[in-house]
């Protein structure tokens, strides 16, 4: 049973006009397994993922599912779904409006024997479903009434009571916090007792590690290797996605950004927000790079956008190179020189449809307003060096955004910003959801942005990206300001500062 | 252990809507008493001449919980009367042949625009509103004149128009002359009740009724969830189309006549009960008991500013104008509730 092969997927490729997505990429799922499916942007991981539940047609290869003795092609997702192919994604494909036992039996609801829908068996089904899951929620209760992680689990639930044979979890611990996480890995090892194969994709090392048996890793679509976790250790896993050493990693210790000009960009004296942050002091230098770390919810998010005047602040004041500022609008910011990349890709503006060009001259333009048009000449100019500067892959600057991987859409947006040459630059997660490579990048590049004479503001869930590109970090815990790291910094004092002492 | 939970915001929307018929029949009983509000019969006649709005709001519902809309229902009405009365008044036609008619054309225009809504993703709004200005032309092209059905041109329908169900005898009081009055009803109130109990059986216990909900819901994650989009959209139009005939039926038992100018705005007033009875215009979220109490609602105003007399019957309408705006600022008031709570 252990090493029974579930699915396998050989030799597939798969093209999109001009660029090869998939070259023979072959990956072999075990029943009982946890199985990650790692790689770079753009190394064809969801291509693979969309491949096999039939989002996408494929040219060559051949899938192979237990149970089938053909080999069997999947054309629409409903279709994979009847064959046992499940996929969770992190956008919870569920119905918000319904209770959570209609999310579980809908299209399939038990019926009485008048042939209508029987309520009270359905509710009945899905609490012993749920109670075998060990997840406690009120099944009658709407679905939009609960947290995403418990969607997200609400739908796993929902995938395992349809015989899914193999699960795909696409990248579902994105927006989940540390304890949300925990609960997902117990119901995913829970699963693979039960004789699951699980396909994770995630971008966060130490989940593979905490929770997974096997490594495929994909490499610009191609087929880089598979490894069973204990083989590799995690220093070889990065270099196996990069495909090549990671000295580079190690290249950007925070050297020369040590900010030896004592003139202070910003200032805030007891600003706060009711009911999002209470008021907290803050004060940053002209070409220093300030972390705000805390768990997720901790109110990191918060403190940046009562900063930046997207909540508005009602106590206390903010002084921009010595001048006060009273920010009504994120458009006062904007002119007196702040930049905000906000944490939510997808929501902050990107206009998928205009063109790299376009979303780039964007805030510059909005800064100049409507009469002022940027000459196209020296918007071309703007998106060129840009593009270059920031290593965005993109086909030409006229390629529609939509077109582009997620780590270069969020490229774009930084160039956004860039190009309003702001004086004060707040990052919210700017390297959630991309690859260490890109990561890499973007950490030189605030760097470079320092030394230039820009103070940045650096929020990231990961606390050794914040340790290499930052020179304090302020500590949030539950809507406040708890204190201040300065000097020697470690993982460990980062991590009791935000444990705030208690044993983790 | 967390009861007090289980009401949600859209029960209680539901709740204040009733609350709201409660208050609101109450206050035109006590101011207008003498003038026989508080009779029985009074509540009786709202259901009498709101009985074909009843059965297009529930149609309405459904396709609004989808997150659709349909416009053409007024338009559907005034050509389905004209039919009838064409038929039965000018060409002398019998009266089961052309209400079979009727319903069927009611089938095949929900087909028509539930096939291009769903099959070829095409904006509800303009569709129907396309569909709208078509029923509407056709009606004139049947006729331009008013007509209307005599006792003389069709005794079965006019039998039917006239008959009166009456409730059991306890319930009878006496008007002002002192004479006993036994409160009634006319056939199209239970039809329209009925439509209301099978729309409601529908959206609650059969398949279809839920993927109404899950579609307007999420309708990306309803697809992936196995369930047909496509043609739970086109049902639900022709549902709303087919419903709407029913409806134009008892508009017509009820005016027995056919004009160019029939029900107009019909539509809007539909769409105004079903949201002041707490559908969603997003899809979704609705029930069909919030439109029938929508509907009473709608009834009520026009009846009130009936009795005054004094009033311009415009009243009704600014007053409706008013309501529509408490129920939709409600709305989002409770939406940024639940959103600042999660």
């Amino acid at each position: 049973m252990e090493d029974q092969i579930l699915l396998t997927m050989r030799g597939v490729s798969k093209t999109f006009p001009g660029v090869k997505a998939l070259d023979n990429v072959s990956i072999t799922l075990r029943k009982g397994e946890i199985h990650a499916l790692m790689g770079e942007n753009g190394a064809g991981k969801s291509t693979l993922i969309k491949v096999l539940t039939g989002v996408h047609a494929f040219e060559e290869g051949e899938i192979r599912l237990d149970g089938f003795d053909e080999p069997i092609i999947n054309h629409t997702p409903i279709e994979a779904q009847k064959r046992g192919i499940v996929t969770v994604y992190q956008e919870v494909n569920l119905c918000p409006n319904l209770s959570v036992a209609e999310n579980l039996f809908i299209g399939r609801e038990p019926k009485t024997k008048l042939g209508y829908i029987d309520w009270r068996k359905m509710n009945k089904l899905s609490r012993e479903l749920l109670k075998r899951l060990d997840i406690d929620v009120d099944v009658t209760q709407t679905l939009e009434n609960y947290s995403l992680a418990i969607q997200q689990m609400v739908a796993i639930a929902r995938a395992v009571d349809m015989d899914c044979k193999a699960l795909i979890l696409d990248e579902p611990t994105s927006s989940l916090d540390e304890n949300e996480v925990s609960k997902l890995f117990v119901l995913m090892r829970h699963l693979r007792e039960k004789g699951v194969g699980i396909i994770f994709v995630t971008h966060f090392l130490e989940q593979v590690y905490a929770v997974c048996d096997r490594i495929t890793v994909l490499r610009n679509g191609e087929f880089a290797g598979e490894y069973t976790v204990a083989e590799m250790p995690r220093f070889k896993l990065v270099a196996t996605m990069l495909g090549k050493d990671v000295d580079d990693l190690d290249s950007i210790k925070p050297e020369g950004c040590e900010s030896n000009c004592d003139e202070i960009a910003v200032e805030a004296v007891g600003l706060g927000h009711k009911g999002t942050i209470k008021p907290f002091d803050f004060h940053i230098r002209k070409g220093e790079v300030v972390g705000v770390t805390g768990l997720l919810g901790s109110g990191r998010t918060e403190m940046v956008r009562c900063l930046y005047g997207a909540d508005h602040a009602q106590s206390g004041t903010l002084k921009m190179k010595g001048k006060v500022l009273k920010a009504k609008a994120p458009i006062d910011s904007i002119k007196s020189g702040m930049g905000y990349l906000p944490d939510d890709r997808k929501a902050d503006g990107l206009i998928s449809e205009l063109s790299v060009r376009e979303n780039i001259v964007l805030a510059l333009q909005a800064r100049q307003g409507v009469f002022k048009t940027l000459p196209l000449a020296k918007q071309y100019e703007l998106a060129d060096s840009f593009i270059e500067m920031l290593h965005i892959k993109t086909a030409t600057r006229e390629t529609p955004v939509s077109q582009l991987s997620g780590g270069n859409q969020q490229k774009v947006i930084l160039a956004r910003w860039l190009c309003t040459h702001p004086d004060f630059l707040i990052l919210d997660e700017p390297t959630r959801g991309i690859d260490i490579g890109t990561k890499t990048e973007f950490q030189k590049l605030i760097l470079k942005f320092a030394s230039e004479g820009m103070s940045v503001v650096f929020i990231s869930s990961e606390i050794e990206e914040m340790l290499r590109t930052c020179t304090r970090m302020c500590v949030m815990r539950d809507g406040e300001k708890v204190g201040e790291i300065d000097g020697e910094m470690t993982q460990e004092i980062v991590m009791s500062a935000i444990a705030g002492g208690e044993e983790k | 252990m967390k009861r007090k939970s289980r009401i949600n915001s859209n029960t209680l929307l539901l709740l204040i809507t009733i609350a709201l018929f409660i208050v609101m029949y109450a206050i035109g009983c006590v101011i207008y008493h003498e003038k026989g509000f508080d009779h029985l019969q009074t509540f009786l006649n709202i259901l009498i001449t709101n009985a074909g709005l009843l059965c297009v709001a529930c149609g309405m519902t459904c396709v609004m919980l989808t997150g659709g809309i349909d416009i053409s229902v007024g338009s559907l009405i005034a050509m389905d009367c004209m039919i009838l009365a064409y038929g039965m008044g000018v060409k002398g036609y019998p009266c089961i042949p052309l209400l079979i008619f009727v319903l069927v054309i009611g089938l095949v225009f929900g087909l028509v625009q539930g096939f291009l809504v769903g099959y070829l993703d095409i904006q509800p709004f303009i569709i129907t509103m396309a569909g709208m200005f078509f029923a509407r032309g056709m009606t004139a092209v049947i006729c331009t004149k008013q007509l209307s059905i005599t006792q003389d041109a069709n005794a079965l329908f006019y039998s039917w128009a006239n008959y009166k169900i009456f409730l059991p005898k306890f319930l009878g009081y006496l008007n002002s002359k002192g004479k006993l009055q036994i409160p009634f009803i006319r056939p199209t109130v239970l039809v329209a009740l009925s439509v209301v109990l099978i729309i409601f059986f529908v959206l609650k216990f059969t398949k279809f009724g839920r993927a109404l909900y899950a579609v307007g819901g999420n309708e990306a994650s309803a697809k992936l969830m196995g369930l047909n989009v496509r043609s739970t959209k086109l049902k639900a139009y022709i549902l709303s189309s087919f419903l709407c005939s029913i409806g134009g039926i008892c508009y017509s038992l009820n005016t027995m006549s056919g004009s160019v100018q029939q029900a107009v705005g019909l539509e809007m007033d539909a769409i105004a009960s079903s949201v002041i009875g707490g559908t969603l215009l997003t899809g979704g979220v609705g029930s069909v008991f919030g439109s029938l109490f929508g509907v009473l609602i709608n009834g009520t105003i026009g009846t009130l500013v009936n009795t005054n007399g004094k009033l311009l019957s415009s009243w009704a309408n600014i007053a409706t104008a008013a309501l529509l705006c408490f129920f939709i600022i409600l709305q989002s008031v409770f939406a940024l509730v639940k959103e600042r709570k999660s």
